[in-house]
């Protein structure tokens, strides 16, 4: 069900690649200040952090418009942040505080936004399959023209949910793109040592869906390729999969000593950053100097830091509230 | 007036419900072609189209998960599982998702979603498919759980489920589906917030739901034949549980025994005695007393199936006991 890759832009849009390089950085920054918060106690939980992997939502995002859904799991920081979900709001709700995305109540893996169609934030490992389909189904009965974009790690593939999902989106044939992120490890466990077939595409092509592998870490590809996919799918209203072939450069949570994987395997991938990837592209092609990067750096760290401060300022939720929202408090008698 | 079956009333609120609201849809398996595991969905894929009357591949998780995400998509979804013990299947989706995005999202995202299932025991249907695990489900916040035991519930709940912003589960007790009686053409919604006294009386009070509530009445019957008279309370909602209406019973008549097809270990009838002993406490004559199903997987063979059930028989012993009258 392969099928030819859509050609690439020849010429690079000076706007649209800089724009993607932005989005790359502030999933970077961002996540490396989270990781130093962590460290200070100011984040707790959970935290799995995306770095390496910040192609794949600034590319794929970027091929979204306001109407569509996105449904996201536990790594998903750069997704959200990508979307559009305001960085104080991330951070605050990290930080635990009401002012947060999801009030304080969902913390790293449980970012919400209804003002982006953002559904989460799922920490069940191919939860949020069922859920895209279901949307994609209320999409198609209301004969809306929207995307769901649903990500998901290649560790979700194993669950059954997977497999399910796939089979019912193409059945019912339900605008939703499947976007698996493939960083070779669900958590500690490879691929290779999990998968009877590791070429992941093949198994979404197997119920007859459209689906292709793409290199996650060029930010160019991601995005052409999901610009396709998304018009394709609203156009057609048929689902469609996408492996993005990514890696993650730090452990898979702050509680990870990385046994599993050698330090030259980490460092072979780490050559191809796709932050340093894009960046040398545009400086190589005159696109941009090491003076807009700069610039850039700044702006994003100033970012960066105010979302810090809106999320220390931020107000812990009275106990008094604690067992709000378990019903939906209009109807409630 | 007219004479329905439990599974008419059903079909009939089904068929209300789509017509009235276009967001109201029925998914599950069998449901179309088929006519319903239980024929409750008979002839409304003729009358609705596959559309509204949608079919699912034996998914349990997928389907009900495509439940939550239509209803966060604006549809008003019926989600229909063979049997509760299918439902374990989706128990990822139930627990996971539907009874936490709520939560989770700080009260962003509320899940208008209604899943039905059929319950119980009682048709020699084995141990993979008779058990009575609402209780289990009444253990878990951010959904409601409703149990209709009366044609007026069984039409109504489904109906007043559909109004909530929240998901609400709704069991079925299989023995019910094809009990037949009166009900008023115009029955429509139904409050879900109270327990409701089925029959007066002033010597003990039986609390159940479901199939177990016309085994209480006969029960009561036939110990006000021996001059004792049983309150006989139905739940009516497992979550969330009306305490008010059991301790008021309780005061009255300073005995009760819960009757529950579930199982006796963690389940809903210790905690309906636990709160028995936390709010009336001082008024009870003699302990609460339960008579639950045999912990046991549940047998095919007629004999044991029955003796594993609570029965008329147990209910009216245990009673005599209680009321210091053993026959």
């Amino acid at each position: 069900m392969k099928e030819e890759a859509p050609s690439l832009p020849r010429r690079l849009e000076r706007q649209s690649a800089v724009g993607l390089l932005r989005q790359m950085l502030r999933i970077r920054r961002f996540e490396e200040k989270s990781a130093e918060l962590y460290s200070a106690m100011k984040i707790r939980g959970f935290l799995h952090l995306y770095i390496g992997e910040e192609a794949v939502a600034a590319g794929m995002m970027s091929a979204l418009t306001p109407d569509d859904g996105v449904v996201s799991t536990y790594r998903e920081h750069g997704h959200a942040l990508a979307r559009g979900v305001p960085a104080r709001r991330i951070m605050a709700e990290m930080f635990g505080k009401m002012e947060g995305c999801s009030r304080g109540r969902g913390g790293s893996m449980h970012l919400f936004d209804a003002a982006t169609r953002f559904y989460g934030g799922n920490a069940i490992v191919g939860g949020g399959l069922p859920i895209a389909v279901g949307l994609g189904l209320a999409d198609k009965m209301q004969r809306r023209p929207r995307v769901t974009c649903c990500l998901f790690g290649e560790g979700a593939v194993a669950e059954g949910e997977f497999h399910e999902s796939m089979n019912l989106a193409v059945l019912w044939r339900l605008p939703v793109l499947f976007v698996c992120e493939n960083n070779l490890y669900a958590m500690g466990t490879a691929l290779s040592r999990s998968e009877s077939v590791t070429d992941i595409a093949r198994k979404a092509a197997a119920y007859g869906m459209e689906s292709q592998s793409v290199d996650g870490m060029d930010v160019l590809a991601v995005e052409a390729i999901a610009s396709v996919a998304v018009a394709t799918i609203r156009e057609t209203s048929n689902p469609r999969f996408l492996e993005f072939k990514t890696y993650r450069f730090r452990a898979h949570s702050m509680f990870d000593p990385e046994l599993y994987r050698t330090k030259a395997e980490v460092e072979q991938w780490k050559k191809r950053d796709p932050i340093v990837l894009l960046t040398s592209k545009l400086l190589q092609e005159s696109l941009i100097t090491n003076t807009d990067v700069e610039v850039l750096e700044k702006e994003i760290a100033a970012e960066i830091d105010d979302a810090v401060q809106f999320a220390e300022a931020g107000t812990w939720e009275p106990v008094e509230e604690l067992t709000r929202f378990v019903h939906t408090e209009q109807q409630l008698t | 007036m007219s004479r329905i079956t439990y599974r008419e009333a059903i079909r009939q609120s089904i068929r209300e419900a789509i017509q009235r609201d276009s967001r109201v849809f029925l998914m599950g398996e069998d449901v179309g072609a088929y006519g319903g595991c239980f024929a409750v969905s008979k002839g409304l894929l003729e009358e609705f189209g596959p559309e509204r009357i949608r079919d699912t591949p034996l998914s349990e998780s997928a389907f009900v998960g495509a439940g939550i995400g239509a209803a966060m998509g604006g549809m008003r979804p019926i989600v229909e599982i063979m049997t509760v013990n299918f439902s374990l299947l989706a128990l990822d989706q139930i627990l996971n998702t539907a009874a936490t995005y709520l939560h989770m999202s700080g009260g962003q995202f509320n899940i208008p979603l209604v899943i039905r299932m059929a319950t119980g025991a009682g048709r020699q249907l084995a141990a993979q498919h008779a058990h009575s695990l609402e209780g289990w489900y009444a253990h878990i916040p951010g959904i409601k759980v409703l149990v209709p035991a009366t044609l007026e519930d069984a039409r109504g709940m489904l109906l007043t489920a559909l109004e909530d912003p929240d998901p609400v589960l709704i069991f079925e007790h299989t023995s019910l589906y094809n009990m037949e009686g009166d009900l008023a053409d115009n029955a429509g919604p139904v409050e879900i917030q109270r327990a409701r006294v089925m029959r007066p009386g002033r010597d003990a009070t039986i609390v159940t739901y479901g199939a177990s509530l016309f085994k209480a009445i006969e029960a009561a019957n036939k110990l006000a034949a021996d001059g004792i008279e049983c309150e006989v309370v139905d739940l009516r909602a497992l979550r969330l549980l009306d305490t008010d209406t059991l301790i008021n019973s309780v005061k009255r008549t300073h005995r009760a025994l819960i009757v529950d097809e579930g199982w006796r270990s963690g389940s809903i009838s210790a905690e309906i005695s636990a709160r028995i002993m936390e709010n009336a406490f001082y008024d009870l004559d003699t302990p609460v007393d339960r008579i639950c199903s045999a912990e046991v997987p549940m047998p095919y063979a007629k004999h044991l199936e029955y003796a594993a059930l609570p029965q008329i028989e147990t209910i009216v012993g245990k009673i005599r006991t209680m009321a210091g009258k053993a026959a």
